[in-house]
């Protein structure tokens, strides 16, 4: 979320009744920021689990494969050694860097793929210029309503905040209009 | 639930009434108490004596590395028949001590353990610096460190490919995987963490500073959304990396035919022995600066005595290996284990070392039994150095009394380190100890979110 509204509320709990209650509003594009995850908030918002494993699950295999080609390549098919007798394609040779490189790409694109589904790094973001948001980090549970909400009308949604129990609510915008 | 007036009574009438954080703070105070140390602008003495003696042994490791690359390894110790030594009792050593860092971080992760929560970031950056002070001896050890990416394959003009059939390019793969993983998954811990430095810093050139590690993390739904499941998923690819990592180290002796080296009982064998270090180690870090930090509220005795437990229970696993590498040597009928096991190693060049190990790894850890040596931290802190010895004098043990004893007498040969050989072991001790004091001091080395997500977590089920 870059513009929006954004209510500020003391405890997870009052975070998470707030994102039930703007649902029931009808609001739709919420966003929440809390200090660490807060249990339930993600359904309370109607998001769905992350799809995080999918995408790095085929990097997975393929880090495996081609570990394993490269092996055989080598060792068993461009240049065969005679190393103890052992022979040229030995699978269970092969099978420790296979395991190892599986693990090193599925770590690797876990990181890409977090970075990339949520937009980091991004070191400046207009909601830190709310007042009293640097506290979302430590203390205070923020929910915002995105402008991109069809439903959303600024006073209106300041008004269900505040209904909501909100302690404060802010504005945050992308560009330093209002 | 507030500190009980007599702890030791009330938790001799159940062991699991210690509390995992005593008192309950509000979550700013909690953050203030767990980001300070960051913020403090004078070092405590002893922080300052312990830095000072690091970045000495630190000198020793330059000056180590410097002469064995301007000279070459002629300068160590090993020498046929003992060509393996110090490089490799080190590298075994320090990477099994990484061990019980991503087991903490990872496995107790997944088994929901909540006592991992105060003590995993410090343990998983145990596990970071042990596995560069390890990577620094098979490096070394090359003889022509520079020409490592040999180990790499890569379409090179002298047309040759590495040998996959060997154990060492297997090290190479585990140890870079399990550096880097463990750097990651370290990092990822780190960044709700370097989000409150940022929002807290007191000056702008540290706001800057930690924004910039922060990458920006406000932990947004979104971000905490897939943030979950990906520290999950870390923890997942850990996991096994904890078990394969000493796997491949050990395969490095298990599949040769060295006596006292070719068996089948060396994987677990090094895992369990990985583990019991690590978990030495790691209450040898954490027992001085839980007395230096004043954190005992976060890291109670509860957590003192499960890595005690941790302790025995892997001790005990060693144990077991010792017994069945003696019943297999006997049972195997080979004279070479025979005189490896019950005449060499016990009583020829170095048994000093061996009964070294057997005092330090199997009599010392049956204190642990008593809950009085699991909750005192004192004593605690001198069984993890004596286990430390313990284990440093099994690798020692295994590695250099197997390969001066062989199968031809003729052949036969003994090992002294060399003052090299000593400069490296107390140089990396040195640079590993510098590395952890400065993650002290620049670094939250509780994860605040995680232990404000546990204080909450037990206040709404009313354990606190």
């Amino acid at each position: 979320m870059r513009t929006g509204v954004l209510g500020e509320f003391e405890t997870p709990e009052a975070m998470v009744a707030a994102l039930v209650g703007l649902r029931r509003r009808g609001y739709r594009r919420l966003d929440a920021f809390s200090p660490y995850p807060v249990h339930g908030a993600e359904e309370a918002a109607g998001m769905s689990r992350s799809p995080l494993p999918w995408i790095v699950f085929p990097f997975a295999l393929a880090g495996a494969g081609v570990a394993y080609l490269i092996q055989w390549y080598c060792n068993a098919y461009d240049y065969p050694l005679n190393v103890g007798g052992r022979p040229p394609h030995s699978a269970p040779a092969f099978i420790p860097i296979t395991f190892e490189m599986c693990v090193l790409a599925a770590a690797i694109t876990g990181i890409v793929a977090y970075l990339a589904l949520t937009g980091l790094p991004e070191l400046w973001s207009p909601v830190f210029e709310v007042p009293g948001f640097e506290r979302a980090s430590i203390d205070r549970f923020w929910v915002g309503v995105d402008v991109r909400d069809p439903r959303f009308e600024r006073g209106a949604v300041e008004r269900a905040l505040a209904e909501l129990g909100a302690s404060r609510t802010g504005w945050a915008a992308a560009r330093q209009t209002s | 639930m507030s500190e009980p007036r007599h702890p030791a009574r009330a938790s001799a009438e159940d062991p699991l009434s210690e509390p995992l954080l005593i008192g309950k703070k509000t979550d700013a105070e909690l953050a203030e108490q767990l980001l300070s140390p960051v913020w403090t602008p004078r070092s405590s003495l002893g922080w300052r004596v312990a830095f000072g003696l690091s970045a000495l042994a630190t000198a020793l490791l330059i000056y180590g590395v410097t002469v064995t690359l301007t000279e070459g390894i002629g300068l160590w110790g090993n020498n046929i028949p003992v060509g393996w030594a110090f490089g490799i009792i080190n590298f075994v050593w320090w990477i099994g001590i990484g061990h019980a860092g991503t087991f903490i971080s990872a496995i107790l992760l997944l088994l929901e353990q909540q006592w991992r929560t105060s003590i995993n970031r410090f343990t998983e950056a145990m596990t970071l610096f042990a596995v560069i002070q390890a990577g620094l001896f098979p490096l070394l050890h090359l003889g022509r460190p520079w020409f490592f990416y040999w180990l790499i394959p890569y379409p090179a003009t002298m047309q040759a490919w590495p040998n996959f059939r060997s154990a060492l390019p297997w090290d190479a793969a585990a140890v870079f995987t399990y550096f880097t993983v463990s750097f990651l998954f370290w990092y990822l811990g780190l960044l709700p963490d370097f989000a409150k430095l940022r929002d807290v810093a007191p000056d702008r050139a540290r706001r800057i500073a930690y924004g910039i590690f922060a990458l920006g993390f406000r932990g947004s739904l979104e971000q905490n959304r897939h943030y979950r499941v990906l520290y999950g998923l870390l923890a997942g690819l850990a996991t096994p990396l904890v078990v394969s990592v000493h796997s491949i180290v050990s395969s490095d002796f298990a599949i040769t035919l060295v006596p006292g080296w070719h068996s089948t009982i060396f994987p677990p064998f090094f895992v369990a022995g990985a583990i019991f270090s690590g978990f030495a180690m790691v209450v040898t870090l954490l027992v001085p600066v839980r007395r230096i930090f004043g954190l005992s509220n976060v890291i109670t005795r509860r957590h003192l005595d499960n890595l005690a437990k941790m302790m025995l229970v892997t001790a005990w696993i060693v144990i077991y290996s010792y017994i069945i590498e003696d019943f297999i040597a006997w049972y195997s009928g080979s004279p070479y284990e025979k005189y490896q096991f019950f005449i060499a190693r016990p009583f020829d060049a170095g048994s000093r070392v061996f009964w070294a190990q057997q005092i330090c790894n199997i009599l010392v850890p049956q204190l642990l039994w008593w809950r009085w040596v699991r909750t005192n931290p004192i004593v605690l802190f001198v069984i993890s150095i004596l286990v430390n010895v313990g284990m440093w004098s099994e690798r020692f043990v295994i590695i250099v009394m197997s390969l001066q004893r062989d199968y031809l007498p003729s052949q036969w040969g003994d090992y002294t380190p060399t003052r090299v050989d000593l400069s490296l072991f107390v140089g990396t001790m040195g640079l590993f100890m510098l590395l952890f004091l400065a993650f002290l001091r620049l670094f939250p080395f509780i994860p605040v979110a995680e232990v404000a997500e546990l204080q909450h977590e037990l206040a709404t089920r009313k354990e606190l």
